[in-house]
């Protein structure tokens, strides 16, 4: 099991190092999902029913198609 | 007056629209191309010719350029449903989320595992299990698109589900229902085959180039060789599914189609509109579409199969045709906002703890019960038109579904003719003398993409102004939040995809400027 995890660790950082257009487009990706998962979800993308208990989702979600 | 949370609602749908049309520039390449490599791999493991490890490396490289820069750019949209259609987000999360679960626990993690294999394992795993992620890796694109397209034919066709009025929630009653409806397979089958077409016009149109410029000869006609057969029979492919589209969509949303046809009055013997001239007015004004070219009954024969058959217009679906047994919009808003009543009345009798009136109204929202059986089926199908001040609200825009229709489906007759046309030049060796065939061939790439987005316009634009077909209106899945929110994020949307296309292009034809590796 050991030896293969470490297969599975060689196998992806040699494949990183070997990279040429990768190294750019690993660039883009890991700005884009930082970008993506920590400035626009933390910050423009709250999830607006995440904190309610399930009694106060319906209860909203009601008020919405009765009001 | 325009209220804010109109504003709202407006700008949430222009934000959708927008991620969503960004989006689809890169999966329609992922979904094809990786099948087209995993096809010339295939050849080189079966001749073991080092040509075939070339080539395939090469159009590798164009997919996992436009691979990476499109990854994740689908997850916008979820962050989309959770801010910005929070009241549709629960409204129908328990039908909704499951689907988009499978794709991201199965596909999604398939595709990225075996997408490093394909990838970093060249001269590391054996040539076998190398073609085996390859193909994987295809296999796991093409299931990622399957749940995406399962759940929004859901939108289109809400069914294997039934309301809960305690949690105000629709909950799934048949999975196979919601994964196995007409629409969800026909949807899958109809954007898989027209991707595979728009990749294949990739390969072929890049090909091309090459052949114009007068390298890489031998890979041009090869790839050629391949992508035109590939794409000639998925354009076929993509025909007959858009056909059955028509057919179910005649059934499902009648609407979407009267306006796509720009139908107006219904008639037996419905001629098709091969092409005219529409303006969103002419509906109010009676204008009919202007220099028609039309064809006799196929409108009545696609839709229904038979020559004859009734295929009602818009004012039909509007107003009513109890001759057809079409009841009006005004008398399903009518059921509509009985049904929004009894569930304020549910609302009511709860705040003041009235149990026996609550109860009254569970029974009718219990199918079970003989009131719920009729009240199930006669006015909750109409809970949507219970948020609708006009009849007329329920048409979507005309032109342009009218003119996306007629550009999706003109183009991709052209990519059959044009894709038949190349397969046999290139068969003659006659390609490089036809330049003109070539320079064409290059155009269709740009007019694929067009043609791909014209079709989820026609898709999503004649959806309106449902976010569920019957039961959700727009104006009511949008979140109660401030407009301000919603058109900032809109403008670095903007910023952001176009910066990321910018860069998929560029990168692009950089790496097809360079070639594949020397020989």
């Amino acid at each position: 099991m050991k030896r293969l995890l470490l297969n599975i660790f060689h196998f992806y950082r040699d494949g990183f190092r070997e990279m040429t257009v990768g190294r750019t487009l690993w660039i883009i990706i890991l700005v884009k999902l930082f970008v993506f998962f920590v400035i626009l979800r933390l910050i423009f993308f709250p999830d607006q029913l995440a904190d309610m208990t399930d009694g106060e989702k319906a209860a909203t979600v009601m008020e919405q198609l009765t009001s | 007056m325009i209220t804010d949370y109109l504003q709202t609602v407006d700008w949430s749908r222009a934000q959708f629209a927008l991620t969503a049309i960004y989006h689809w520039f890169f999966v329609p390449l992922t979904l094809g191309l990786s099948v087209i490599i995993a096809i010339m791999e295939t050849l080189y493991y079966r001749t073991k010719d080092e040509f075939w490890l070339r080539t395939t490396k090469f159009w590798m490289r164009l997919f996992g350029v436009n691979f990476a820069i499109g990854v994740a750019t689908g997850i916008i949209l979820e962050f989309e449903f959770g801010t910005n259609w929070s009241n549709y987000s629960y409204f129908v999360g328990d039908i909704f989320g499951a689907p988009l679960a499978v794709e991201g626990i199965l596909a999604f993690f398939m595709e990225s595992t075996f997408i490093a294999v394909m990838f970093f394992g060249w001269n590391r795993v054996s040539k076998g299990f190398h073609l085996t992620a390859t193909w994987l890796t295809a296999v796991g694109a093409n299931l990622s698109a399957l749940w995406i397209l399962v759940a929004n034919a859901w939108m289109q066709y809400p069914t294997g589900c039934t309301f809960n009025l305690e949690t105000v929630r629709n909950e799934m009653t048949s999975f196979a229902a919601v994964a196995l409806s007409p629409v969800a397979v026909n949807k899958f089958l109809h954007t898989v085959t027209s991707s595979f077409t728009l990749a294949a016009l990739f390969v072929v149109g890049v090909s091309a180039w090459y052949l114009l410029k007068g390298r890489e000869t031998r890979m041009a006609k090869k790839s050629i060789s391949i992508a035109s057969a590939f794409g000639l029979l998925f354009a076929l492919l993509t025909a007959h599914t858009g056909d059955k589209s028509g057919a179910i969509i005649g059934r499902v949303q009648p609407m979407k189609l009267a306006a796509m046809e720009a139908l107006y009055e219904g008639r037996t013997h419905c001629p098709l509109t091969a092409f005219g001239v529409v303006c969103a007015d002419d509906y109010k004004t009676g204008e009919q579409a202007r220099l028609k070219v039309e064809i006799p009954s196929l409108l009545s024969m696609l839709t229904f199969r038979d020559a004859g058959a009734f295929v009602p217009g818009i004012r039909d679906l509007v107003e009513g045709n109890p001759s057809q047994g079409i009841i009006s919009t005004a008398e399903k808003m009518e059921r509509g906002r009985r049904v929004v009543a009894e569930l304020r009345r549910f609302k009511e009798a709860r705040a003041v703890n009235d149990q026996e009136e609550a109860a009254a109204v569970k029974r009718l929202f219990d199918p079970s019960t003989s009131e719920g059986e009729v009240f199930m089926r006669d006015y909750y199908p109409y809970l949507g038109y219970g948020y609708l001040s006009s009849p007329e609200e329920v048409v979507p825009h005309v032109p342009l579904l009218f003119y996306s229709f007629r550009l999706m489906v003109g183009a991709g007759t052209l990519f059959i003719l044009i894709l038949a046309l190349v397969w046999w030049s290139n068969r003659k060796n006659l390609l490089e003398k036809r330049r003109w065939l070539l320079h064409t061939v290059l155009w269709c790439i740009p007019l694929a993409y067009l043609a791909s987005q014209a079709g989820w316009v026609l898709a999503e634009v004649g959806r309106q102004p449902w976010a569920i077909q019957d039961l959700m209106p727009v104006s009511v899945a949008a979140s109660k939040i401030p407009s301000a929110s919603v058109s900032v994020t809109f403008f670095i949307f903007v910023v952001l995809f176009t910066a990321l296309l910018i860069a998929d292009i560029s990168i692009l034809v950089r790496q097809i400027k360079s070639g594949p590796e020397k020989e």
